[in-house]
């Protein structure tokens, strides 16, 4: 693979990865347990969209065959997404949204961290303000789960299953893959091998001071990054792009 | 908006009226007349407290059911602009929730209270909020024709005597002027648009018209309780000043979009200066108040959902905060 191809394909994963969660978080809008936290959801799920935004724009002009953040969000199909397999898993309750985004986020961060230093400019400073929206939305996130672990039984019962359901799905955030590899090669990219020894740590005390148990690592699901994707993924993906599929070619 | 709640009555006032001074009435209604904010700490009679119990609380509920609607097409927004100032605007309306329940509280209800009076159905919302979303053309319906109308009724709002909400209104509008600009965008683009999009936007017009005439409540003759308002400068003008006024603003931007406004009485009359429409179907009305509109088991059904799965959670929070407290203590 190509350096050219390597950055184009990285920049679409990262897009798709902030388009596919914030689209997870926005079918939670109006059906939050609190208002506050309907805020905060909603100002998360913004950040998502407006970083899937600059990633797919930034895309198009790399590919230059003239498509733009609409036509990489609303026109290609399921398998033409890279996201990870995590983001795409179904809401389930309050538990689950909030150790999703505990899991992703405490990599993320590190990915954009990492980025923020990368070769390429843009990327660089897409990061560098993505990097600061993550740091407060995992800070929040990271409370809730504490909350919820050290909480009462209930919730620690709770929060543990969601923990231990999607647990599996954490293994791809760090297996390369020939796209990884030729972009921290060319373009002083991630280090996926470090990141998942600072993401361990990292979780382990989020975890512990949220009286939960660190899950075993056993199978680890993946697939996301080839465009194998969950079931679940269909559904989401018809429902985002009904508009643009029904009425082909038409200004919105 | 949501000013529907000035024409309820209030059962338990007069018992409590009979106890304040007549001089002590005459002094406050002084202040109002000299155009005095009342603050949270100022002594008020007990029926303008309640009144604005009332209406603050009926205002902070419709923002929060009135994310329903719009919300029904958040993941189906046509582009992710659209989908991204949808959620901005849906979040500025949780957010106007949160501010209403705060200017709610500084008359001594809690949000707690406020909340379970909404999902015991004891309180009420904006009727409109029980019209669904068909298609795409409805989220630019509700920007253009109920915020349209949300401001007729707010604007003076930011003049109201109660100093707490007058203030909270003031930025309320300035965002519900720019949620109108957008919903009209929408409708614009879908005029400007293929045959199919037109035909939605005309549908969308057709069916949120005469809902949103109504949201200015009961006509002047059957609207009892206006007056009380109108002397204690919580209300400004009647229902159908504000109605009429709204129809003389709003008729002539659908004609700009080159959408046919659904009533064939519609006629300008040069000699007022004013439009004159046709007889709002008040039965209609009556229906929608009373729980009979198109989605109000939906909308509450939701709500309650929302609250009592969240139940565990809010549960989870006060153990760990009573857990903190007890380590910090010892």
């Amino acid at each position: 693979m190509n350096k050219d191809k390597a950055l184009l394909a990285y920049t679409l994963r990262l897009g798709d990865n902030a388009l596919v969660l914030g689209q997870r978080m926005v079918e939670l809008v109006a059906a939050y347990p609190e208002l506050e936290e309907e805020l905060a959801n909603a100002n998360f799920a913004l950040d998502y969209l407006g970083q899937a935004r600059m990633f797919y724009t930034y895309a198009g002009e790399l590919e230059g065959k003239g498509r733009g953040e609409d036509d990489f969000a609303f026109l290609r199909d399921e398998n033409e997404y890279r996201n990870f397999l995590l983001l795409e898993q179904p809401n389930g309750h309050f538990g689950d949204s909030i150790a999703k985004l505990v899991l992703y986020e405490s990599f993320y961060l590190l990915q954009l961290e990492a980025l923020v230093n990368c070769a390429d400019t843009r990327i660089a400073e897409i990061a560098a303000r993505a990097q600061k929206e993550i740091r407060y939305h995992l800070r929040h996130n990271s409370q809730w789960l504490i909350r919820l672990g050290d909480g009462t039984d209930e919730s620690h019962s709770k929060a543990q299953g969601s923990v231990d359901d999607l647990w599996r799905y954490t293994g791809e955030l760090f297996a390369p893959d020939e796209v990884d590899n030729v972009f921290e090669a060319e373009f002083d990219g991630p280090d996926l091998f470090k990141i998942q020894d600072e993401w361990r740590s990292n979780v382990a005390a989020v975890l512990e001071e949220a009286t939960l148990t660190k899950p075993e690592d056993g199978f680890m699901a993946s697939g996301g990054k080839e465009g194998r994707h969950t079931e679940y993924f269909g559904y989401m993906i018809a429902e985002m792009q009904y508009l643009q599929r029904a009425y082909p070619g038409a200004e919105w | 908006m949501y000013t529907q709640g000035l024409d309820q009555k209030d059962k338990s006032a007069p018992k409590r009226d009979a106890m304040e001074a007549p001089e002590q009435l005459e002094a406050f209604q002084a202040r109002i007349d000299g155009e005095e904010k009342i603050e949270a700490k100022d002594w008020m009679p007990e029926a303008y407290r309640r009144t604005l119990i009332r209406q603050i609380s009926q205002h902070a509920h419709s923002e929060i059911i009135g994310m329903q609607p719009e919300g029904n097409w958040l993941t189906r927004a046509p582009t992710l602009k659209r989908k991204a100032i949808l959620l901005a605007k849906i979040q500025d309306e949780a957010g106007h929730g949160l501010y209403l329940y705060s200017a709610g509280e500084t008359l001594g209800v809690s949000r707690d209270q406020m909340v379970a009076d909404l999902l015991s159905g004891k309180a009420k919302y904006s009727s409109i909020f029980n019209y669904p979303t068909l298609t795409w053309a409805d989220i630019g319906a509700i920007g253009w024709l109920v915020d349209g109308a949300a401001i007729m009724n707010q604007i003076p709002l930011c003049r109201c005597s109660y100093g707490p909400y007058s203030r909270a209104m003031v930025r309320i509008c300035k965002e519900e002027s720019f949620h109108q600009r957008q919903g009209f965008d929408i409708l614009r683009v879908l005029c400007e648009g293929s045959r199919e999009q037109k035909a939605m936007a005309q549908d969308a017009l057709d069916r949120w018209w005469w809902p949103s005439l109504m949201m200015f409540g009961p006509s002047d003759a059957e609207s009892k309780h206006s007056a009380q308002s109108m002397a204690w400068k919580i209300k400004r003008f009647s229902n159908d000043e504000l109605r009429q006024k709204f129809v003389d603003v709003t008729v002539p931007q659908a004609d700009f979009l080159g959408l046919k406004v659904p009533d064939d009485d519609l006629e300008f009359d040069k000699e007022t200066g004013h439009y004159r429409f046709g007889e709002i179907d008040w039965q209609e009305f009556i229906e929608v108040i009373q729980g009979n509109g198109p989605c109000n088991k939906q909308r509450m059904a939701k709500r309650r959902t929302a609250h009592d799965d969240g139940a565990w959670v809010r549960e989870a929070a006060q153990a760990y905060a009573g857990k903190q407290a007890a380590k910090h203590a010892a």
